[in-house]
């Protein structure tokens, strides 16, 4: 008999565990996915991370997520004009991907839950670690999503942009991407939605190929009301260069977790973030980087600017290990308070099994330089426009090392946006 | 223009007073040449007039046109039109220049009441104040002064003064860090400044400067205070004899 003392489950598990059951006809997948799927109830059934699970210690979801909202069918939700003008949109929503799909040459797009009936994503779909809570809800409820296959060799001309769009209730999507040697890409993740109770969860898997070039941005911009609870993972093959730029511009409780793996020699990642925290929020940005194999490269840059009574947490953790000789990875995570009742928690990890690697990192909370203040206002810049001044240069330095006019301008826009109502 | 009467004023982090009972009167029109030893509060001086929180005013009073200033911040002073010419110009990464000088630009005409100025006139000053400073447009769309030399940050604050145009132009030792060419390039730029409704006052420690922007009036300033004025000899004699024999009279 099992003596084992469960404590009692908090109304968001048992809302989840119910949820599971009811929707568990309508969930797409062969035998194999929906063995996944059971596996991935039962790690939730024993309940959702605390702050000693150490992974989860700033963000205690077992605490934060007081409540999840059932699905709701009915809700619709209109596909956006894209963030970078000309892209190739491919709308998910409410959790329901497009029957109509754009065609884009030298791209194979799927349905998700196409992959999940036949079974051929299952493999992919096991959590990364006992602590993987995010994996495990999103495996439990996946319904659907795209697969884009990019042929080796395409250099695509206009970006392609995932629109993961909740109309309220719950939404469970995955976004796999490979992108073959050789090829370009830009892909835009967004995250985003009208719903007021919202319970997001969405897992991208993106493998860059030998010498490929990618440049993926997440977009979220979801209600102060949503939950969102995000991963990316990504492979990065040889030669391969991939930047993620990420930026968190609202929801209520966020998590991004970020998992990226260097697969081939010359692999070089660069992680960009911007953390624009507003109202009563949380905001985690949670990545674990490994270095595995030799002579790969990377440098993360977060920037945040926290108001009002919002939390924000940046925990970077890189693994480099033991013949990954020649590992350079830099990481800096700077915060610009701006309220007395704001906090942001920044933990840096290096994990280093190898004797000859250059690795650093450096973390700053500061508040608005007064000197800076000062030159504006003495140009007759009045104080309100010179600290907004001040606190956009500080995260547009971020987007302006992107390098590609288009890209800063859009992103630029979302930041003017964000300022229009948070400055 | 510009009329100080018994200023006072300290640090105030921890109460040092640097100006003593400064008297100074700068009419319109006016060149005023502020000079002095190291420590004198030369620039303290141009930085309680640009309204800089870290100092307070004790006693005494800055009129400006007649009114007072004391209780305006650096925003309302420099709409009014006081500019100071930083010796050390901030870098400011992320603010685009061309962005900031849009930005201050319009925020003045706007606290005049004039209409902000459309982007081909807004341009065309631009230009044309940087080509008159012998400056690469190109510079401009760098962030502010950020990996400016220290001469491209003094032509930079100059045309900032020429795209400003203020009234009462307050120039910190704009010669430090310049080389005989950048000078005269600078002092140009000032010299066709000078009008008979704009007063600029010159703070500097050398003679050097005077011999491209003649002032007409030299004040040597000494421990917080205005201890000898005159016309632009005074320079010369100082130039020629040190500080000694001024600061010995006065005491």
């Amino acid at each position: 008999m099992n003596m084992h003392a469960q404590p009692q489950r908090t109304l968001a598990e048992t809302a989840l565990i119910d949820a599971f059951g009811e929707r568990l006809s309508l969930l797409p997948g062969d035998g194999a996915v929906m063995v996944k799927r059971d596996d991935a109830i039962e790690a939730i059934k024993h309940g959702l991370p605390t702050r000693r699970v150490e992974s989860w210690h700033y963000t205690d979801l077992r605490r934060l997520l007081t409540k999840v909202p059932a699905f709701e069918a009915g809700a619709v939700a209109k596909a956006l004009a894209p963030v970078l003008e000309g892209s190739a949109v491919l709308p998910v929503l409410n959790g329901v991907s497009s029957a109509k799909l754009p065609e884009i040459d030298g791209v194979t797009v799927q349905r998700l839950s196409e992959k999940l009936t036949d079974g051929s994503v299952a493999p992919g779909l096991d959590p990364y670690g006992d602590d993987d809570a995010i994996g495990a809800l999103n495996t439990a409820f996946v319904a659907d999503g795209y697969f884009v296959d990019i042929a080796d060799g395409t250099e695509l001309e206009k970006p392609i942009e995932l629109q993961n769009l909740q109309a309220g209730g719950q939404s469970h999507v995955r976004l796999l991407a490979r992108v073959g040697a050789g090829a370009k890409a830009i892909i835009l993740e967004r995250q985003t939605g009208e719903g007021d109770e919202a319970f997001v969860s969405s897992v991208s898997q993106l493998v860059v190929g030998d010498g490929a070039e990618v440049t993926w941005l997440i977009v979220q911009e979801q209600p102060e009301t949503a939950t969102h609870l995000a991963q990316f993972k990504a492979h990065i093959g040889k030669d391969a260069k991939l930047t993620l730029f990420v930026m968190n511009a609202g929801g209520k409780l966020v998590r991004q977790e970020v998992v990226v793996r260097t697969t081939g020699e010359g692999a070089d990642f660069k992680l960009r973030g911007i953390n624009l925290l507003a109202g009563d929020t949380h905001t985690d940005t949670t990545m674990v980087l490994d270095h595995a194999v030799p002579h790969t490269t990377s440098t993360e840059v977060i920037r945040n600017v926290v108001t009002g009574k919002a939390r924000g947490v940046f925990q970077g953790r890189i693994n480099v290990h033991q013949y990954a000789q020649k590992t350079n990875a830099k990481m800096a995570c700077n915060t610009l308070l701006l309220s007395d009742d704001g906090e942001f928690s920044t933990k840096p990890e290096l994990e280093i099994f190898a004797d000859d690697v250059v690795c650093g990192h450096g973390a700053t909370v500061t508040e608005i330089d007064h000197n800076h203040l000062f030159y504006l206002m003495a140009r007759g810049i009045d104080e309100k426009s010179a600290r907004g001044l001040l606190v956009k240069a500080f995260v547009a330095e971020v987007i302006e090392e992107l390098d590609d006019e288009a890209l800063v301008e859009a992103l630029e826009a979302r930041l003017d946006g964000w300022f229009s109502t948070h400055g | 223009m510009l009329e100080i009467k018994n200023l006072h004023a300290r640090i105030v982090d921890d109460g040092t007073e640097i100006i003593r009972g400064l008297n100074l009167t700068v009419k319109a029109g006016e060149v005023a040449a502020i000079m002095g030893p190291n420590g004198s509060g030369k620039s303290t001086l141009s930085y309680i007039l640009a309204g800089r929180e870290d100092y307070e005013v004790t006693e005494g009073d800055i009129l400006y046109n007649g009114q007072s200033i004391l209780e305006m911040d650096p925003a309302e002073r420099a709409t009014a039109g006081i500019f100071l010419a930083f010796q050390y110009p901030m870098e400011i990464p992320g603010v685009a220049t061309m962005e900031f000088l849009k930005v201050a630009m319009n925020e003045q005409r706007k606290a005049r009441g004039e209409e902000p100025l459309k982007v081909p006139e807004f341009l065309k000053r631009v230009k044309e104040a940087a080509a008159s400073l012998s400056m690469d447009i190109n510079m401009l769309k760098r962030p502010l002064n950020v990996g400016f030399s220290g001469g491209e940050k003094k032509r930079a604050e100059i045309l900032q003064m020429k795209l400003l145009e203020p009234k009462l132009c307050v120039l910190d030792e704009t010669d430090s860090g310049l080389d005989i060419d950048a000078l005269k390039i600078v002092s140009d730029g000032v010299n066709a400044l000078r009008s008979p409704d704009r007063a600029i006052v010159v703070i500097t420690h050398y003679q050097r400067l005077l011999e491209h922007i003649v002032p007409d009036s030299v004040h040597v300033l000494y421990k917080g205070q205005v201890i000898k004025s005159g016309d632009k000899s005074l320079a010369l004699d100082l130039e020629a004899n040190g500080y000694a024999g001024v600061i010995g009279e006065a005491a």
